[in-house]
C-alpha cells in the first residue's frame, strides 16, 4: 500500500521512549528508521538489511564494527567501533545502511533484538512483510 | 647457540591485518582443527589501520581500534607470532626462517605482507622530524614528537604552532593532515599533481575536499613537490625546499606519496612478481602452495578486467578470505575488487569506485548536483564503470553493485543519479528474487529474512 508504517514503527522501536508520539515529537535527534519504503506506480515495498549470507558490509568494514552473529546470522553494528567511514554503504546492494550523522555511526536493521518478531512485520496492516527463517 | 626451534603448522599466514584475518576466518569456517599460525613484525593484535589517524588525534586508543575482539586468536586456535620478523622463505622445504632463529614448517602459505611507504632518499630525508604514516608505530612516533615542546630559541620555550609539510595529497596525506590539524599543527600539503585526492576522486569531488581542508586552515600547494629538506645544526627539520626553489620553514615533514608492495620475502624465490605478487582467481601465486592477497598482491580488478594493485582494506579482506577458502581445500574464485573508497574528512563524505576520471573515448557521464549532494556515474558500453557520490550517498551501494555485477543500464541509466533513485529504478529481476520470500522458507519466529514486495 505504500503506507510507510514499517518506517514509523521501526522508529518507535528504536526510540528511547518506545512511545510513538514522544519518539516523533520530543526526541532529538529523532530516531532513524532502519527500513526504507520504495514506491513506483502500483508497486511498493519496504527494504531493510537482508542479513546476507556472505554479507559484503562485514567484509568491507574497516574497523570490525559490523559482524555477523555466527549463531543467529544477524548482522549487527558495534557502535563503539563504528567510525562512520561509510564503506559499508558503498558495498551494500540494498542501500540498507543509513547514517546517523550526529553520532557518526552506521544504523541498520537489527531485526528488533528482544522482540519475537520485528516491529515492521507486526505492524504491517496488509501483512506484506513476512518474518521467516532463511534456508542455510 | 641454542638449537633451532621448529614449529609445524598446516597453514601459515604472514601478515596480521585485513587479509590475514580474512584468511583465518575463512579457514576456520571449513577446517576447525588444522593448525594455523599468523606472523607479523608488528607487535600488536590486528588493528584497524585506517584508525591510526584518530589514534594520532587522541580520539582512539589501541584497545578501541582492535579489528577483532581480544580473544580472537585464542578462540580460533591461532598461534600468533607478533613482533616477529621473517628472515627468509624456504620454499623448497615448505618452511620459513625467523629473524630470532626459529623456523616454521607449513603446508600452505599466505603472503599478506602488505605495503611499505614509498620513501625516496633525498637530501634531508634522514633528519629528525621526517615521518611516514602507515602503521600504528608511525602514529606513535609522530605522537611522541608532538608531545615534546618545540625546540627552544635562545633558551625560551617556543609558543609557536608546530608547522608540518605533508608531501602527497592522497588518502594517506589527507588522513595524517586531519589528525595533525586536530592536534593544533599548521599543515601545508604539497601535491605534485593538480589537485588533492586526484587518484580516487574526480575534479568536482576533489574541489569539495580541497574546500573542506582549506576551511580548517590547511594550506595546499599543487603542481609542486619537495625536492630537499633542510635541517638545523642539531639535525632537526628546519624547512622544505620545493622543486621551484621556494623554501617553507617547518618543524616536521610527512612523506605520504604512496605505498608499494612489500616484496622482500619473495625476492629470488621464483614466485612471479610484476608490480606486486601475481595471483590467479584463487589467489594462488605461481607456486601452487603459496597464496597472496592484499596490498602485496596484484589481483583481478572487475572494472578493468586485468590484474592490478588495488591497495585498499576491503579488497584485502575479501582476497584473504578467498585465499583461506582455497587453502582449506574449497575451490573459490575471487570475485575481483576495484579501486573503491569512502572517505569522510572534515565532515565531507565522498564515496567513489572504479573509473572516476575517464582517460579515453566512449565514456558517458551522468551527473547531478545540488547544494548538498553530488552524484556522478560513468557508463561505457552500456555498463557502469565508475562512480563518485558526495552528500547523499546512502544508495551508492546499489550503483556499486551494478558495476560489480556488470548490469546493462542503458534502459534506466538516467535514473542512476536521480534523487529518488532506488531498487525500484532497476528492472524487476534485479530486486524481486532478492526481496521475495523464498518458496521453501516457512514463516517462523526465529531470525531470518523479512521483506516481501507487494502490489497494493
Amino acid at each position: 500500500m505504500g503506507c510507510h508504517l514499517c518506517e514509523v514503527y521501526c522508529q518507535q522501536q528504536h526510540s528511547k521512549s518506545k512511545d510513538l508520539i514522544k519518539a516523533f515529537k520530543t526526541e532529538t535527534p529523532r530516531p532513524l528508521p532502519r527500513v526504507r519504503m520504495e514506491a513506483k506506480g502500483s508497486v511498493s515495498f519496504s527494504v531493510r538489511c537482508q542479513h546476507c549470507a556472505d554479507a559484503p558490509c562485514t567484509q568491507a568494514c574497516l574497523t570490525g564494527a559490523l559482524s555477523k552473529d555466527p549463531v543467529t546470522g544477524v548482522v549487527l553494528v558495534d557502535t563503539e567501533k563504528c567510525v562512520g567511514c561509510w564503506t559499508c554503504i558503498l558495498v551494500c546492494p540494498f542501500g540498507a545502511i543509513r547514517r546517523d550523522e550526529e553520532q557518526g555511526k552506521a544504523v541498520k536493521c537489527d531485526l528488533c533484538r528482544g522482540r519475537p518478531t520485528p516491529a515492521c512485520v507486526d505492524n504491517c496492516p496488509n501483512e506484506a512483510l513476512i518474518f521467516a527463517e532463511a534456508e542455510s | 647457540m641454542a638449537t633451532k626451534k621448529i614449529e609445524k603448522v598446516k597453514y601459515l599466514i604472514i601478515g596480521n591485518s585485513a587479509g590475514g584475518i580474512g584468511a583465518v576466518e575463512a579457514i576456520r569456517e571449513k577446517d576447525k582443527t588444522g593448525t594455523i599460525a599468523i606472523i607479523s613484525d608488528e607487535p600488536y593484535p590486528a588493528y584497524s589501520r585506517p584508525l591510526i589517524s584518530p589514534y594520532l588525534a587522541h580520539e582512539r586508543t589501541l584497545e578501541s581500534m582492535l579489528y577483532r575482539p581480544a580473544d580472537f586468536y585464542e578462540k580460533n586456535s591461532v598461534q600468533a607470532f607478533l613482533g616477529v620478523k621473517v628472515e627468509r622463505l624456504d620454499l623448497e622445504n615448505h618452511a620459513i626462517d625467523l629473524a630470532d632463529k626459529g623456523r616454521i614448517e607449513w603446508q600452505k602459505l599466505l603472503l599478506a605482507t602488505g605495503g611499505v611507504p614509498i620513501f625516496p632518499k633525498t637530501e634531508g630525508s634522514d633528519l629528525k622530524g621526517v615521518f611516514t604514516f602507515t602503521t600504528l608505530d608511525d602514529a606513535k612516533v609522530i605522537d611522541k614528537f608532538l608531545g615534546k615542546p618545540l625546540r627552544q630559541a635562545q633558551g625560551k620555550p617556543s609558543k609557536k604552532k608546530v608547522k608540518a609539510v605533508v608531501i602527497g595529497g592522497g588518502l594517506i596525506g589527507v588522513s595524517v593532515t586531519e589528525a595533525l590539524v586536530k592536534r593544533g599543527v599548521a599543515v601545508t600539503i604539497v601535491e605534485l599533481r593538480e589537485r588533492v585526492l586526484n587518484v580516487i576522486l574526480d575534479e568536482v569531488a576533489s574541489a569539495l575536499a580541497d574546500e573542506a581542508l582549506k576551511k580548517v586552515g590547511v594550506k595546499i600547494v599543487t603542481g609542486h613537490t619537495v625536492s630537499k629538506i633542510t635541517g638545523d645544526s642539531a639535525g632537526n627539520v628546519a624547512g622544505a625546499i620545493f622543486d621551484d626553489g621556494k623554501e617553507l620553514p617547518c618543524d616536521m615533514v610527512i612523506v605520504a606519496i604512496g605505498v608499494q608492495p612489500r616484496l622482500e620475502l619473495v625476492k629470488d624465490t621464483g614466485i612471479k612478481v610484476n608490480r606486486g605478487i601475481v595471483v590467479d582467481r584463487h589467489m594462488t601465486t605461481s607456486n601452487p602452495d603459496v597464496y597472496a592477497c592484499g596490498d602485496v598482491a596484484e589481483a583481478y580488478d572487475f572494472v578493468l578486467g586485468i590484474n592490478r594493485l588495488t591497495p585498499i582494506w576491503p579488497n584485502a579482506y575479501v582476497g584473504g578470505r578467498v585465499a583461506g577458502l582455497n587453502m582449506a581445500g574449497v575451490p573459490t574464485d575471487y570475485p575481483g575488487g576495484t579501486a573503491m573508497n569512502s572517505s569522510h574528512y572534515f565532515g565531507v563524505s565522498v564515496v567513489s569506485a572504479g573509473v572516476v576520471t575517464p582517460t579515453g573515448d566512449g565514456y558517458e557521464e551522468l551527473s547531478a548536483r545540488s547544494d548538498h549532494s553530488y552524484k556522478k556515474v560513468l557508463v561505457k558500453d552500456g555498463l557502469v564503470v565508475g562512480m563518485v557520490f558526495s552528500g547523499d550517498i546512502e544508495k551508492a551501494g546499489i550503483i556499486y553493485n551494478l558495476i560489480k555485477d556488470k548490469v546493462k543500464v542503458e534502459a534506466f541509466k538516467q535514473t542512476l543519479v536521480a534523487s529518488d533513485f532506488g531498487l525500484l529504478s532497476l528492472p524487476e529481476e534485479r530486486w524481486r528474487p532478492k526481496l521475495e520470500l523464498p518458496a521453501k522458507a516457512a514463516p517462523s519466529a526465529a531470525s531470518g529474512k523479512s521483506g516481501s514486495p507487494t502490489g497494493h
